[in-house]
């Protein structure tokens, strides 16, 4: 057996895994947010008043690296602000009224694809980016100059984080579009090797999958131990082929492409039906949710909407999180929208919230050996407080994946990761500084 | 609805914390406690009663004085206070357990910065204080369940001097043999060892390592390696005291070094050193390359270039 890079083991919390999504009632009003993902915000192409239909071009890319924004509801643009007072997004946001008919566009028809410029270029109509939570646009992602430099398509459904279970829903209710989008990037990338890295405790999605893996001889399903962080990328390509993505490099240049099982199925379906996403499967779940569930959402919907939907909220909300517990943001209102990588929504009470009162550290180096890239924290921390940002570019802070393995691993609740999240901000400033 | 918290990730934490540990760490002592009250009598539980309180108030009074948060709810000074009585012969005065304490937990602890900033280990260096201030008491060994209290030597003052007879295997393995309180009766801290595995407190790397260089090298110097195992403080060191966190390496080449530099330096010590025992003295001396040790072991990060 290969060695495999060290994590945690952390709570599973799959309440919802066996729970079907379940569609939300289409809501009042959805915020759109132009920037929901790494790379220029979309340009708004609507103004207020337009009459918009579902799947109805919002925004535009705006230049390379960046995506379209689609209408989630049919109905009437309200308003287009710069910052929405609501829900404190940045940037334009657009607001729109629904008029509960969710009428798709008549315009939609599966797009054209028969080579691969056609295929890169449907990608990047379908608005999908990568819904793992990076939010990276997919379309760039895939666009590979020289096909032979990708040794393994990597479809990654790990789904490590605690609660989430969107993506196991994806690979079981979704498994015919995501081995359509297999499929295609077969016919149209010409990739020979897929591998399907799934974490062992989600056996139904691997059975799913093994049963289609079985009649294609160039994918394969892999069974990885639940070990957060699992799906991280690095971690998941070393643990799935032994490469080593290099500091400053990208995963193709260790021959690797990963995409997330939920991205892979977005595109699948664009490409069947000419639906761009405009709708997200997500997880609500928490101590503060009264029903958790898997509810289909359009991008948009106020988070309250959903919390509604699934009984409400106790009394004792103290926290909420776009994403699991790990690597999860947590929002400052509850009407903050569903975005396109928001894959799970967590609503936390007060206990579970309570702030982990720090001591003294002990030394006791469980944050080195668990820290899946080999970075020592705690003696990072130090250099940090002494602001030496050389010893900060020794020691490797620049890797740090954000994970939370450090702070979740150390038992004098040190807040290391946010430490190293500030350290590698320090040395990037000092870096430009000194590249003046 | 209540104000929302917002806090960086992660938003969940392990259970692990500094007390848990150290509460398993007094679990684990356990048995050699048991150990010493029936090889040695009660008076066992009032050096160590006396030890872990005055560490306690030590630490409590400096802390007050100091006008710093109180940490004895982590447990970390009753540790230490465990460990300096299990290191004290069953006859020593009480004032002098306190005097030891003093310097464990004011002297070595507290003046560094308290838990976590002093680079000795404090029941460690405390013994060798006392071992020099108070050697007539300190190096006054009875034979277990003497009726009068007969002193005698210990098995490694035997083997080094060859006058008397050395106790049989089994003896050394149970502790039935003159020594300090918790350093004789082997079997308790292999329980307690195998305690602190289970839990995962501490890792093998240290102990086995150091046991395994001592015996090697005993071997090597014609000396006989399973007596040089089961006598002398060594598997009480190498267990709980080698593997103290803060004054040992925190990575794990580094804590396998440190545990082969500990071997190394005791058999010398027996070897050719004037006291018959070196564990002490070798853990001090590698508390003080700790630093170096953690350097030269850091860790390297995954996929990084120069
Ligand atoms: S947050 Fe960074 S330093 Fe901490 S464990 Fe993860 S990668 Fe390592
Ligand atoms: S886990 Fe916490 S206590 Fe242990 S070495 Fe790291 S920072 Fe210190």
């Amino acid at each position: 057996m290969m060695k495999r890079l060290p994590g945690i083991h952390a709570p599973h919390l799959k309440n919802t895994d066996a729970k079907t999504a379940e569609i939300l009632p289409v809501p009042k009003l959805v915020h759109i947010p132009m920037s929901m993902h790494i790379g220029a915000p979309a340009r708004s192409v609507v103004t207020v008043g337009d009459i918009v239909k579902v799947g109805q071009l919002l925004g535009e890319p705006d230049g390379a690296v960046s995506s379209p924004v689609h209408s989630s509801v049919s109905g009437t643009v309200k308003s287009i602000d710069a910052i929405d007072a609501v829900t404190n997004e940045r940037g334009t946001v657009i607001i729109i009224e629904s008029d509960g008919l969710q009428t798709p566009l008549e315009t939609l028809t599966p797009p054209d694809v028969n080579t691969a410029e056609d295929f890169i270029a449907a990608v990047r109509d379908s608005g999908v980016v990568g819904l793992g939570g990076a939010g990276f646009p997919t379309a760039v992602k895939l666009t590979v100059k020289d096909i032979a430099q990708v040794e393994y398509f990597i479809v990654n459904g790990a789904e490590c984080e605690p609660y989430i279970t969107s993506d196991t829903r994806t690979m079981i209710d979704d498994a015919e579009l995501l081995w359509d989008g297999i499929r295609l990037v077969k016919k149209h990338l010409g990739v020979t090797n897929i591998l399907i890295g799934i974490e062992n405790n989600k056996p139904e999605a691997i059975r799913v999958l093994s049963d289609y893996a079985a009649k294609e001889p160039i994918a394969k399903v892999v069974s990885l131990p639940a070990m957060y962080p699992q799906g991280g990328e690095k971690v998941l390509i070393y643990n799935l082929t032994g490469r080593i993505v290099e500091e400053g490099k990208l995963p193709l240049d260790a021959g690797c492409i990963v995409i997330n099982c939920t991205t892979l199925a977005a595109v699948a379906r664009y490409i069947k039906t000419g639906m761009p996403l405009v709708e997200k499967r997500v997880t609500v779940d928490g101590s503060a949710v009264r029903t958790p569930k898997n509810v289909i959402a359009p991008i948009g919907t106020p988070l309250s909407d959903i919390f509604d939907f699934c009984g409400g909220l106790t009394d004792d909300v103290r926290k909420i999180l776009y994403g699991g517990p790990m690597m999860g943001v947590a929002v400052l209102s509850v009407s903050a929208p569903v975005k396109k990588s928001t894959n799970a929504i967590i609503a936390l009470n007060a206990k579970d919230a309570a702030l982990p009162r720090e001591t003294e550290c002990i030394r006791c180096g469980r944050c080195i050996g668990g820290c899946p890239l080999g970075l020592m924290p705690a003696v990072l921390r130090d250099y940090f407080l002494l602001g030496r940002t050389d010893m900060l570019e020794k020691y490797k802070v620049n890797l740090c994946m954000e994970c939370g393995c450090c702070s979740f691993n150390c038992p004098a609740k040190r807040s290391l990761t946010q430490t190293m999240k500030l350290a590698k901000a320090r040395l990037r400033e000092s870096q430009a500084a000194k590249n003046k | 609805m209540n104000l929302l918290t917002v806090s960086p990730s992660p938003h969940i934490r392990g259970n692990e914390t500094t007390s848990g540990i150290m509460r398993d760490v007094l679990i684990a002592l356990i048995p050699a406690a048991v150990a010493s009250v029936i090889i040695f009598g009660f008076r066992t539980l009032a050096v160590i009663a006396v030890c872990v309180c005055s560490c306690a108030i030590f630490e409590w009074a400096f802390e007050k004085l100091t006008k710093r948060d109180t940490t004895i709810g982590d447990l970390s000074a009753a540790v230490t206070g465990v460990l300096l009585a299990y290191n004290l012969p069953v006859t020593i005065p009480l004032w002098q357990c306190v005097v030891g304490s003093f310097v464990a937990i004011v002297v070595i602890k507290q003046l560094f910065g308290g838990i976590g900033k002093n680079f000795a280990n404090p029941a460690i260096t405390a013994r060798i204080f006392m071992f020099l201030a108070f050697t007539g008491t300190m190096s006054r060994y009875i034979i277990p369940r003497s009726p009068d209290a007969v002193t005698g030597a210990t098995p490694l003052m035997i083997m080094q001097s060859g006058v008397g007879e050395l106790p049989s295997a089994l003896d050394l393995f149970l502790g039935n043999h003159g020594g300090v309180l918790g350093e004789t009766c082997a079997l308790a801290l292999i329980l307690g060892f195998a305690y602190l595995l289970i839990r995962r407190v501490i890792g093998w790397e240290t102990p086995v390592i150091y046991v395994a260089v001592v015996f090697a090298l005993t071997a090597a110097f014609g000396g006989n390696p399973v007596n040089a195992i089961l006598s002398g403080g060594l598997l009480l060191g190498a267990i709980f005291m080698a593997t103290d966190y803060v004054t040992a390496p925190m990575t794990f080449w580094g804590r396998f070094v440190f545990g082969a530099g500990c071997g190394v330096l005791t058999v010398i010590i027996r070897q050719f050193g004037s006291y018959p025992e070196g564990v002490s003295f070798s853990i001090l001396i590698m508390n003080i390359l700790t630093p170096y040790l953690n350097r030269l072991t850091a860790a390297k990060p995954f996929g990084g270039v120069k």
